[in-house]
């Protein structure tokens, strides 16, 4: 055998090697980052909380499902990944999960047989939590949840995503450190990055991807950090920048939002009526006041404290003239060439336009203002005006419910307008939203609408 | 043998207005409350979702959200010698059933009665003496005063919210609102609806004329708007789809709107559709309810027990249901003994149509409360002694809708079909306006309700009988209007005008539509011998029982009566709440 022949086959044996440990020997698991009594017990109620705010119920219970038993279909551009069974039973559950157990879950993605999770599961982010925290949600799941003895469907990939030892070279890639650094001298602006980065894992839908799909940007030093991302055909808005939400928005906007899904502007749509429905409105005041502070601060914005925020349960917010006159009959607001277009009702207007007439002025209004808290603006709506139209086509297709929250119970609902409109109307209606007003859009096909219309309504 | 369920601290028996008041009242309160609906589940999406809401035939015309009489009526004539016979096609008034009840069907006018009526009787007595009170009329007072009610219309009108003007706050008058209500606490929650062409052109007509126009009081909402519950209602469009559909903009304050999405969040709240309740069950001694026996949607038998049962029902129900249950003596109109069934009264309207060749209207723009009204000739503005009646009426003017199958207003004499009638819908459509008189209607010995001796419905229960007829005094006070409408509609310098008002030997008609305003037959007041039910809506003789609704009217306002049903039933639960929990009993 020549030379070269012998290192050929000394990698090939040193590659088999290392591809023998990654797949045969377990991963390292991240140790706690700070280190407490053996007999730490949360505050009563506080591991529910740590639950509400990671959302975990949302992915890990399937339509109509019992609580926390898995089931619920997360698309994923590589197939549809079904969430786990994590309630305490022993043999579907994580019933048999010790601390160190759960821990590795949270923060490595990893079970205790060394299986990878998909980073669906956003250990990602959950790394960044407090071992406080961690404690507190592992007796919640062990004490407090109901355990429930049915499986929850496996994943299966397609080659080589079924390749599962694959993800621990990924982990190495897009991991960082375990915990969440303090970076402000300030307590509310460290609990309100806490609670974006770590428990709130908004990251995982608002951070771009990466060239290896992790999440771009770790902290309001880089600019892809919360720049805007896209789940399946969704949109998922920067929170990040000149034209965003937290940049453009009140601080009382911003926690109305967040807190029942609507506000003056815009309303929930999508993925994110569930995070207002079942996390983001049990965010106490302060958690709420930290997460607003903090999002408005990265976008040079300075927020009072919790007392200046309006209480949500007493402002009807009813004192706005948006009347129908306001919106939409007087002179002085009959002012931009698309409120002249739609006030002319010229019958030989473009389609588009006549459209949105004859479905949506009723309550977005000719002014595309909405009404405050309950017909969200389409002008300047960051999902109208998204680059990915998907959303938008979406709603229009199959209409929008906005969450049931304590402070506003109302599931006000678009219906779908997808048994009225044809590809081409639907298009023609899009893109007229998409550039009235002060939007401006790219147009949208009646191809786009088909192939989404094809999908069919997939939340 | 009926199936037994766990048993609930409350009942309630109708998801409508009042049980949806009661439901989320009690469940503040800590109550397990469940509430039993006879109808289908209904939401403004899926089920008034544009554009199909807007459909006339299937919804005005065949009457797509009102109750089917094969599953639920009652039989009616018109005096004691009659044979009463079944009300199998809707016609004079159109009970809802499902979730929201009426209460997602109506067109939304909200008013406050006024001071005098509630105490009528006195009233009449005091100023013009008793003798003016014919034999046969049995009018009385409703046991509770304005004052008494003052804050629970307050309430009311914020969780409804209600769009208008106030014409009397704390005793100082405000122009442009009505001169002659009652002192307000506070404003309405929202400003006036803006007013159509007619609405306008008769409150200018009005004013010239002495009177004093204000906008009618709206359950249309004229802006956005959060109501102490959280739940909210946006802006009014006109669209025109009021009465007879449910609000596709969430611009009408309905149970839905204002107060359902709040309730289902509540742990302690269950409802359940297509559950209709057949009887209240009393205990052995009479003296108070165990529960209520209904049918669910698999037409099995239900035993429901609760400490504390809540009639919520359309009027009519709730008293078939307490002549059923045998909650009240049933009212006995030979002797006058009796309480259950007694002083059943309706709406004595009539209107004049005004046809213009050269105005406009733009029917299509339209909202069920649109409208302006005075109260010129109103209960307190008018001396009974000298006009010969007792009663009045709110007189108003305003589109609705300009539908196309009902909203057709043609001059008398124009062919009903064919060449013609398509000639003159082309000429008039748009051209004509109506002023309407909205009048009281008093309550008679002979007008009432019982169980019919024949008719039973598919449960075998006895069919509830009416027996109701127009009565000479009322017949004077419509007449009387008909006259002041005259008056301001020549004013006005119409090109046809033609009315339509009762005379004298009018007798009942079920056929064509005149308004779900039916009141009574469950009263209030404050003697057990002469009402069925207390000053708080509780059941004189089965005091673990409340009954909601235009039933407890001793005879009727010249108002449309959802404003008062709404602060009665907040004036009931709070006594229930403050008074009864704690020590259950008959309050009085």
């Amino acid at each position: 055998m020549n030379k070269f022949a012998k290192l050929v086959a000394a990698l090939l044996v040193l590659g088999i090697v290392v591809l023998a440990l990654i797949i045969f020997v377990p991963a390292s698991r991240t140790a706690p980052v700070s280190s407490l009594p053996a007999n730490f017990k949360a505050a009563e109620g506080h591991g529910e909380y740590v639950m509400r705010l990671a959302d975990c119920k949302a992915c890990h219970t399937a339509e109509g499902g019992k609580p926390f038993a898995g089931g619920r279909a997360i698309e994923s551009p590589f197939g549809t990944i079904w969430s786990t069974n994590i309630t305490p039973d022993p043999k579907n559950g994580i019933g048999g999960y010790s601390l160190d157990d759960f821990r590795a879950a949270l923060y490595d993605g990893i079970e205790p047989d060394g299986t990878h999770l998909y980073p669906a599961m956003p250990y990602e982010n959950y790394r960044n939590l407090k071992e406080e925290d961690v404690r507190a949600l592992y007796d919640y799941f062990m004490n407090e949840v109901a355990p429930v003895s049915e499986a929850a469907p496996e994943t299966d990939l397609a080659f080589p995503f079924n390749q599962r030892w694959g993800i621990r070279l990924w982990n190495w890639l897009a991991l960082g450190d375990a915990g969440h650094p303090d970076l402000y001298d300030d307590a509310v602006l460290n609990r309100g990055a806490y609670l974006i980065d770590g428990v709130g894992h908004c990251a995982a839908c608002h951070s771009p991807r990466n060239t290896i799909f992790a999440q771009a940007g770790e902290t309001a030093e880089d600019s892809d950090y919360l720049a805007g991302g896209v789940i399946g055909n969704w949109p998922a808005p920067s929170l990040y920048g000149k034209g965003s939400a937290p940049e453009k928005w009140s601080a009382n906007d911003l926690a109305a939002y967040l807190s029942t899904g609507r506000n003056s502007h815009s309303a929930v749509a999508g993925e994110m009526t569930q995070v207002v429905g079942e996390s983001l409105q049990y965010a106490s005041d302060e958690d709420m006041h930290a997460m607003v502070t903090y999002l408005r601060h990265i976008n040079g914005k300075t927020t009072g404290g919790p007392d200046q925020m309006t209480n949500l349960a007493t402002d009807a917010g009813n004192d706005a003239d948006n009347s129908i006159a306001a919106a939409s009959s007087k002179r002085a607001d009959l002012s931009g060439e698309t409120v002249q277009l739609l006030a002319s009702a010229d019958p030989a207007m473009p389609l588009g336009a006549r459209l949105y007439l004859d479905n949506c002025n009723a309550c977005h209004f000719v002014n595309g203002k909405g009404a405050h808290g309950v017909f969200p603006a389409l002008d300047g709506n960051a999902l109208v005006v998204s680059d990915t139209a998907g959303g938008l086509i979406d709603v229009i297709l199959h209409g929008a419910r906005m969450p049931s929250t304590d402070k506003r119970p109302e599931r006000l609902a678009m219906p779908g307008f997808g048994d009225r409109l044809s590809d081409e109307e639907l298009a023609e209606l899009a893109t007229f939203v998409r550039q009235g007003w002060s939007n401006d859009a790219s147009a949208v096909t009646a191809d786009d609408v088909a192939e989404l219309r094809a999908a069919g309504f997939a939340h | 043998m009926a199936r037994q369920e766990k048993k609930r601290d409350v009942v309630i028996v109708g998801l409508g207005w009042t049980g949806s008041i009661l439901g989320m009242e009690l469940c503040n309160e800590g109550l397990d409350v469940l509430a039993l609906e006879r109808g289908e589940d209904r939401d403004t999406v899926p089920d008034w979702k544009y554009p199909n809401v807007a459909d006339e035939l299937k919804y005005g015309v065949r009457y797509g959200f009102m109750q089917k009489p094969r599953n639920s009526t009652l039989t009616i004539r018109r005096d004691l010698s009659e044979t009463a016979l079944p009300y199998r096609h809707l016609g004079s008034f159109l009970p809802g059933d499902g979730v929201g009840g009426a209460g997602m069907h109506w067109n939304g006018h909200t008013f406050r009665p006024m001071a005098e009526e509630l105490e009528l009787r006195s009233y009449v007595e005091r100023n013009f003496g008793a003798d003016i009170i014919p034999d046969d009329m049995t009018i009385q007072d409703w046991g509770v005063n304005y004052a008494e009610l003052e804050p629970y219309f307050d309430r009311f009108e914020k969780i409804a919210g209600i769009s208008g003007k106030a014409g009397n706050l704390n005793g100082e008058t405000v122009e442009g609102g009505n001169p002659f209500e009652a002192p307000r606490s506070s404003d309405y929650p929202m400003p006036p609806l803006d007013q159509t062409v007619d609405s306008n052109k008769f409150a200018d007509a009005a004013r010239k004329m002495g009177y004093h126009p204000y906008p009618r009081p709206a359950a249309n909402a004229s802006r956005a708007y959060t109501n102490p519950y959280g739940m909210q209602l946006g802006p009014c469009n006109f669209c025109g789809f009021c009465e007879r559909y449910g609000c596709l903009n969430y611009s009408k304050s309905s149970p839905q709107t204002c107060i359902l999405d709040a309730l289902k969040r509540k742990p302690n709240f269950e409802y359940r559709t297509n559950a209709e309740v057949l009887k209240v069950e009393l205990a052995s001694d009479g003296k108070t309810a165990k529960g209520v026996t209904y049918v669910d949607a698999n037409g099995e038998e239900v035993f429901q027990p609760a400490d504390l049962v809540i009639l919520a029902a359309y009027q009519l129900h709730n008293v078939h249901l307490m002549l059923l249950s045998g909650i009240g003596q049933p009212y006995n109109p030979r002797t006058g003994e009796g309480v259950t069934g007694k002083n059943y009264a309706y709406q004595t309207n009539g209107g004049t149509a005004l046809f213009f060749k050269d105005i406009d209207f733009n029917p299509f723009v339209g909202a069920g409360s649109n409208g302006h009204v005075i109260d010129d000739f109103a209960i307190n503005q008018i001396d009974f002694a000298a006009e010969g009646f007792i009663g009045g009426s709110y007189i108003s003017s305003g589109t609705f809708n300009g539908q196309p199958i009902r909203s057709m207003r043609l001059p008398a004499g124009t062919p009903k079909w064919g060449a013609g009638w398509k000639s003159a819908i082309k000429e008039w459509y748009g051209h004509s306006m109506s002023i309407g008189s909205h009048g009281s209607n008093m309550s008679y010995q002979s007008n009432y309700l019982d169980l019919d001796p024949t008719y039973k419905d598919k449960h075998g229960r006895p069919l509830m009988r009416m027996t109701f007829n127009w009565k000479d005094n009322d017949i004077r006070m419509t007449q009387f209007m008909k006259g002041r409408i005259e008056e301001l509609a020549k004013s006005m310098n119409p090109d046809i005008m033609q009315s339509g008002y009762k005379s004298k030997g009018a007798m009942y008609d079920v056929r064509p539509y005149q308004t779900t305003h039916n009141v009574g037959g469950a009263i209030m007041g404050s003697e057990p011998n002469k009402s069925a039910l207390n000053r708080y809506l509780q059941s004189w003789d089965v005091h673990n029982v409340f009954v909601m609704g235009a039933s407890a009217f001793p005879q009727n306002i010249q108002y449309n009566p959802t404003g008062t049903v709404g602060a009665l039933a907040y004036w009931a639960v709070d006594a229930i709440r403050k008074d009864y929990l704690p020590n259950p009993r008959p309050l009085v």
